[in-house]
């Protein structure tokens, strides 16, 4: 392994910013993500927070944020819901703690690519400083839900929010879109690549697989979603019709024709359902892995756990179908999928208010 | 410590079971005729979920107070695994989720890919930013065309579904903002959405499903008791989306025709 170490073989970084904002340090760069999400966390937290306070006293007048309307509402939803899902429960776990161990558990030097490593975090940041901005443009933040159905996304006059804020929304969720593919490529090679001699595949620690497999289900679902984003960005901006057909916005004929709101629910839900397990894989290694680590003994069924750590990755893939089947009728896809559903439908959804 | 553990996991299974077997927050009274088969499958799906958190949680429980840390005096057994054990376990929850899908789909499938009764009420519900419309054909059982560039969702009913009087078959076509349909007799649904996606949401008729722009989606249900009910949209459709609701009057096949006579006689 004499090239990964003549690769990874670096003076330690001198001066502050290249130690510490743009270091390629994973262990730097795991934190950094942590931080990041911590912070996410807070912002979601209080919108969480202003929800509440809104049902508690309804006509309260609250101070900067103003009088909560149904609009204001929905905003404070949409934005929670996004945040919360795309910074705080794809960013801690994969790019915080992995970052920080899964190079120390499989015995690597560093990250398979250290410079991609930096550029994925520092892209994850603008994505949220966009997402930010949503809330102080003309017209606030967008109220379309963190799922973002089309045509109501898709249409500037839809509700208050869904102009400059929907942009800053579609826009921010497209560039996390290219922070996260980088950010598994790196994840995947690293995995495969970089580990410690004698190191194989079925000696991984459990929170290395779930990391692994939560990096490929990344690497399929980001760029559907990515594209699908810029998709609505062409609906919106170009007077494209990939997710409008014919509609009427109270009585107004818009200039659009033939297109089909399912796409983006095949689309988003493409993303939608791994995305589940993207958050939820990473929590299942550690926790298989702590236990078995403080009750000192070996983890009960290894090879089962891969697998169904596999099987999870796999099946999470398959229920994406379900949105087209509650919405259409195909008999035979239904029961397939259904079957494979069951319990995952609306695990994550903020839709139902 | 292992004892503490045990009570809190045993606590915790207890309360939320309790809440489900006392059905505290339940379903409201069903008044169609897919009630009985689907509240039977939530109820059964129920039961055998309840019954296997129950026994996970319980053995969970005792394990953690059994295995408890008891010093140096135990011998220590280590163990990798139980084949056996896992494919047990993983085949009887894959029949166990599959049995349920292959028992629910029927009932769901039910009213959806089966085609309508010859006998049925044909109703067309459009759906829009924020007001649910419900379309009756009139005498001559058909519907007349509908043109988007004549909605006036401000002028309502009529109008605000586009209804082009030019047409012959439009003539007797009746539009009201309230849904009324004759007890024990299928209703032939055509669900439409003319700005964003709304969902038809019917709880007592255990009755919901989308409304897409650019499709016409067929479904049928039948109302088993006079009453009125809630129609409410269970999609985020806009800043007026939790006021979005209509009422549904399920009355006798006489009091619905003289509705529907009363409705045509206003018409003229």
């Amino acid at each position: 392994m004499a090239t990964t170490a003549t690769i990874h073989a670096h003076a330690a970084p001198e001066g502050f910013v290249r130690k510490y904002i743009f270091s390629l340090d994973h262990k730097v760069i795991g934190l950094q993500y942590y931080f990041l999400a911590l912070v996410a966390v807070f912002v979601g937290m209080f919108l969480s927070l202003l929800m509440r306070v809104h049902m508690i006293w309804p006509t309260a007048v609250l101070p900067l944020v103003g009088e909560i309307k149904p609009e204001t509402y929905l905003s404070l939803l949409t934005m929670h819901g996004t945040i919360m899902v795309f910074f705080v429960l794809t960013t801690a776990p994969q790019g915080g703690f992995g970052n920080y161990f899964l190079p120390i558990q499989i015995g690597a030097p560093d990250m398979a690519f250290p410079v991609l490593n930096m550029l994925s975090f520092w892209t994850t940041f603008i994505a949220f400083i966009t997402i930010l901005a949503a809330f102080f443009v003309t017209g606030g933040a967008p109220l379309h839900g963190w799922t973002g159905y089309a045509p109501l996304s898709a249409l500037s006059n839809s509700g208050p929010g869904e102009q400059l804020g929907a942009d800053l929304w579609i826009t921010s969720i497209a560039i996390f879109c290219v922070a996260s593919l980088m950010g598994a490529l790196n994840f995947i090679t690293t995995v495969l690549d970089l580990r410690a001699r004698g190191m194989t595949m079925m000696r991984l620690p459990l929170t290395v697989w779930a990391w692994f497999i939560t990096a490929i289900l990344g690497l399929l679902a980001f760029g559907v979603l990515l594209s699908a984003g810029i998709l609505l960005l062409l609906d919106r901006n170009l007077g494209t019709s990939f997710y409008i057909p014919l509609v009427v916005v109270n009585g107004q004929v818009m200039g659009h024709k033939g297109g089909s709101p399912l796409l983006w629910q095949h689309l988003f839900w493409f993303f939608g359902h791994p995305e589940v397990y993207i958050a939820i894989l990473p929590g299942m290694g550690v926790a298989s892995q702590l236990l078995s680590t403080f009750s000192r003994k070996p983890i009960f069924g290894y090879k089962a756990m891969v697998y169904a750590i596999m099987a999870i990755g796999f099946l999470g893939f398959m229920v994406w179908g379900p949105p087209y089947v509650y919405e259409r009728h195909e008999p035979l896809l239904s029961i397939c999928f259904l079957a494979d559903d069951h319990g995952h439908w609306r695990a994550f959804s903020h839709q139902d208010v | 410590m292992g004892l503490i553990l045990l009570t809190v996991i045993w606590l915790i299974t207890f309360f939320s079971t309790y809440f489900f077997a006392a059905k505290t927050w339940w379903l409201p009274h069903g008044a169609s005729l897919a009630t009985a088969g689907i509240d039977h499958q939530f109820a059964v799906t129920y039961v055998l979920m309840g019954f296997v958190f129950v026994a996970a949680q319980g053995a969970l429980g005792l394990f953690v107070w059994q295995y408890r840390d008891r010093g140096s005096a135990s011998k220590v057994t280590y163990s990798h695994g139980n084949t056996t054990m896992e494919v047990v376990w993983t085949a009887l929850t894959a029949i166990l989720f599959i049995g349920l899908n292959l028992m629910g789909s029927p009932i769901w499938a039910a009213e959806r890919f089966a085609p309508a009764d010859p006998g049925s009420v044909p109703v067309e519900v459009t759906g829009m930013q924020f007001a649910w419309y419900f379309r009756y054909p009139g005498l001559d059982g058909k519907f007349g065309r509908t043109e988007p560039k004549l909605m006036d969702p401000s002028a309502g009913n009529e109008a605000a579904v586009g209804l082009d009087t030019t047409d012959p078959a439009s003539k007797d076509d009746v539009v009201t903002g309230t849904m009324y349909l004759p007890v024990n007799r299928q209703v032939d649904l055509t669900l439409r959405a003319v700005d964003v996606i709304h969902s038809f949401f019917v709880p007592q008729m255990r009755f919901k499903q989308d409304a897409v722009p650019g499709l016409a989606i067929h479904m049928h249900f039948t109302p088993t008791e006079v009453g009125e009910y809630e129609i409410a949209c269970a999609e985020l459709c806009g800043l007026g989306h939790y006021k979005m609701h209509g009422m549904l009057h399920v009355v006798s096949q006489e009091d619905f025709d003289k509705w529907v006579a009363a409705r045509e006689a206003e018409k003229q």
